[in-house]
């Protein structure tokens, strides 16, 4: 893992001091609340319904024992004793006052972390795979090029005033689990013919109101251009982004309206011009990357007979390895994905003690590491084969060993209209009522991956767009409506999801979405046809007659 | 309103004219795009210094031939989300090398006071009661940076290799 040296510590120092002069200037009545507004943005406070949210960044989804455990410190100190884990590999606590930000913010330096830029016009937390450096199919770890991008966007004197808010992804494998082409800049890594990094970006993707899948700009941009071509993609869209209408004000707006071709010609022009500004030395991208050398991991015996046995004795487990356990690219060890979406619990909701619990694991077990998702789940990236089942047995007493990931009741979802100041509909409430009725494990099992993602307005901060299955919440007239979407698909085969038609009110929203599972299961080309698969093969027309017809 | 420099208020020599207004003889005035483009000629023969206000939504490129006949480019700032002066300043000093006076005026607020200089402004016209501590903590605020700007200081990623 990346660990601050004598700049990276200054900065985020000297951040919290700068904060608290805001902070103190505000309470003065020195500065308006609209004059304070972005600066207390841009270190991830919001002024939500009921108080101060504070996000708080995990830089590309990754954190040490020492970094959980100051989220739970932060938790019970400031808190109600819980955070809440979202989409974009962030942590948000919903109960924080604002004289106290300072402090929390101080707190979270000591252990490497802040929350800059995790709101605000400006360049947000670059976010990546969460099986980095963990995972077989990548060309390399991801996770150096983030930190390079972390640092060249902190504090970017440019581009904090951009239009509109902007989101950087980070892959290194053509498995997207990072839904880079939702983003406004998604970047793969690839090698070419002679072994060099490169990068492939796209550009102009986004969900909000105005879904857009993004496109791809450039095939290739050699490592040592990285900064500028992404300078060039940031001043033709700072300079040109529309500021007229916050509703289109991101890039995908300006990259759909211009025609990626001619927005593609000015950045190339700004290209030519700037090639060579940002001098990112050889030295500095090895200086970087050496913290993230892979952990020294035994190589042991592909099987391990202590995890078969446990396998062959106990169904429970068994479920758990089927869904949440993923391969390693070191022999004898895996991944094993932690489902904060237990029943009953908000999604991406996580107590102290579980968080404390985590910490304890990683340390234990997983080289230090914990990784978050945008699916808004905890990952133990480095695990020995042999430990899973004690992992799993401590995860299950703290209510951390639900066997769902990729299910049905693994839904991501918003905070909706019991936290969001933007919110038309109550999201949780729902996805609870989901997870409920879909609470056999066997039958989720026997349903096989299916993405649900809701959002309770058009803003989607639950990726509504792109689920399997998508519900948006909406208000008509002043009555909540759940509007449901099918086919979308965040991952590398992405699209977006298409409207079934009338919405349903609270108390058929769940019926509905049962009723597409079922029609799903009675037209599946055998068991391992996923829903997704199967929707595109048929089409939207089925599961329209079967919401809509019969009634 | 004063004009602030280097933290300290220094004389406005400059007076902005409207389109319509007389130019004052001799004068050091600063006129909009608009006026530059319609009385080019007379201006830019016009024996006293000139300087030219750009709007947000106007670049430095759209003048970036006569841009040598300017002492100052004075950058409006509607409202302080309205980022374009940044890229604009950037511009001026980078791809055109403009060694003039880049002033801010406008919407110019104490926490934006240590960006703007990083992108190249130096004079900043702000109200008479405007604290002139908001200069000092824009020089002390952070020590280093990450990206290279306008001042050519160097870099974190460069400082870390000697």
């Amino acid at each position: 893992m990346y660990r601050y040296d004598e700049f990276d510590q200054a900065a985020v120092d000297e951040r919290v001091v700068q904060f608290r002069g805001q902070v103190e200037r505000r309470l003065k009545g020195q500065m308006t609340e609209e004059q304070f507004k972005p600066l207390r943005l841009m270190n991830g406070l919001y002024l939500q319904l009921h108080a101060y949210m504070l996000r708080v960044a995990i830089p590309y989804g990754t954190l040490s024992a020492a970094q959980m455990r100051m989220l739970a410190h932060v938790a019970r100190k400031y808190d109600k004793g819980y955070g809440h884990f979202t989409t974009r590999q962030n942590i948000q606590y919903n109960w924080p006052r604002l004289v106290d930000t300072p402090d929390i913010l101080a707190d979270l330096a000591k252990v490497q972390m802040h929350g800059i830029q995790t709101s605000g016009n400006c360049i947000r937390n670059v976010t990546s795979d969460p099986f980095a450096g963990a995972t077989a199919d990548e060309v390399e770890d991801p996770r150096p090029w983030c930190e390079i991008i972390r640092q060249w966007s902190t504090f970017h004197p440019e581009f904090s005033y951009l239009p509109r808010k902007f989101k950087i992804a980070v892959i290194a494998s053509e498995q997207d689990r990072a839904a880079i082409r939702l983003h406004d800049i998604g970047i793969r890594i690839v090698k070419d013919a002679a072994g060099e990094t490169g990068f492939e970006f796209w550009i102009g993707g986004g969900m909000g109101r105005t879904p857009i899948i993004a496109k791809k700009i450039r095939d290739f941009v050699p490592k040592a251009e990285l900064l500028d071509y992404a300078t060039a993609c940031l001043r033709v869209y700072n300079a040109l982004g529309r500021r007229d209408n916050i509703y289109k004000a991101r890039i995908k707006i300006l990259v759909h309206e211009m025609g990626l071709d001619k927005f593609s010609a000015l950045v190339d022009e700004e290209f030519a011009r700037i090639k060579g500004t940002v001098a990112l030395p050889e030295a500095e991208i090895a200086r970087i990357r050496a913290y993230f050398a892979p952990p020294e991991l035994p190589v042991l015996p592909a099987t391990s007979t202590a995890f078969e046995a446990k396998k062959f004795e106990d169904r429970a487990f068994r479920d758990f390895v089927r869904s949440n356990v993923r391969p390693h690219k070191v022999p004898g060890h895996a991944i094993v994905s932690i489902s904060l979406k237990a029943d009953g619990i908000a999604p991406g909701d996580a107590t102290a003690e579980q968080m404390d619990l985590v910490a304890d694991l990683a340390e234990r077990h997983s080289q230090n590491e914990i990784r978050v998702t945008h699916e808004q789940n905890l990952v133990l990236p480095h695990v020995r084969l042999d430990d899973v089942h004690d992992v799993w047995q401590a995860l299950k007493a703290a209510s951390l060993g639900t066997a769902n990931i990729g299910l049905v009741s693994d839904i991501i979802c918003c905070p909706g209209l019991d936290y969001c100041d933007l919110a038309n509909a109550r999201s949780i409430p729902v996805a609870e009522a989901i997870q409920r009725r879909f609470a056999d494990l066997e039958r989720q099992h026997a349903i096989g991956g299916l993405k649900i993602k809701m959002s309770g307005c058009i803003n989607a901060c639950g990726h509504h767009h792109v689920g399997h299955i998508g519900i948006l919440g909406v208000d008509k007239h002043g009555q909540e409506l759940y509007q449901l979407q099918l086919g979308g698909s965040g991952a590398e085969d992405a699209s977006l999801a298409k409207l079934t038609g009338a919405g349903f009110p609270p108390d058929r929203i769940v019926d509905a979405v049962e009723t597409v599972v079922e029609t799903y299961l009675g037209l599946r080309d055998g068991d391992d046809e996923s829903f997704l698969a199967c929707f595109r093969r048929v089409g939207m027309a089925p599961f329209k007659a079967a919401l809509y017809e019969d009634r | 309103m004063k004009i602030v420099k280097e933290g300290a208020p220094v004389a406005d020599t400059w007076t902005h004219v409207g389109d319509e207004a007389e130019l004052p003889d001799g004068g050091a005035v600063i006129v909009s795009l608009a006026r530059f483009k319609a009385e080019r000629d007379a201006l830019m023969g016009r024996n006293a210094p000139l300087g030219l206000r750009l709007a947000s939504h106007e670049p430095p490129a759209d003048v970036a031939e006569d841009l040598g006949r300017f002492e100052v480019v004075a950058l409006e700032f509607p409202v302080f989300r309205d980022g374009r002066g940044y890229t604009h300043a950037v511009q001026l000093r980078q791809r055109f090398a403009y060694r003039g006076e880049v002033r801010a005026l406008g919407d110019v607020l104490w926490d934006q006071i240590p960006h703007m200089l990083r992108c190249g402004v130096d004079t900043f016209e702000v109200a008479d009661d405007f604290p002139l501590e908001a200069f000092e903590e824009a020089r002390t605020v952070f020590s280093n940076h990450y990206q290279p700007d306008t001042t050519g200081r160097r870099t974190v990623f460069e400082l870390r290799h000697g």
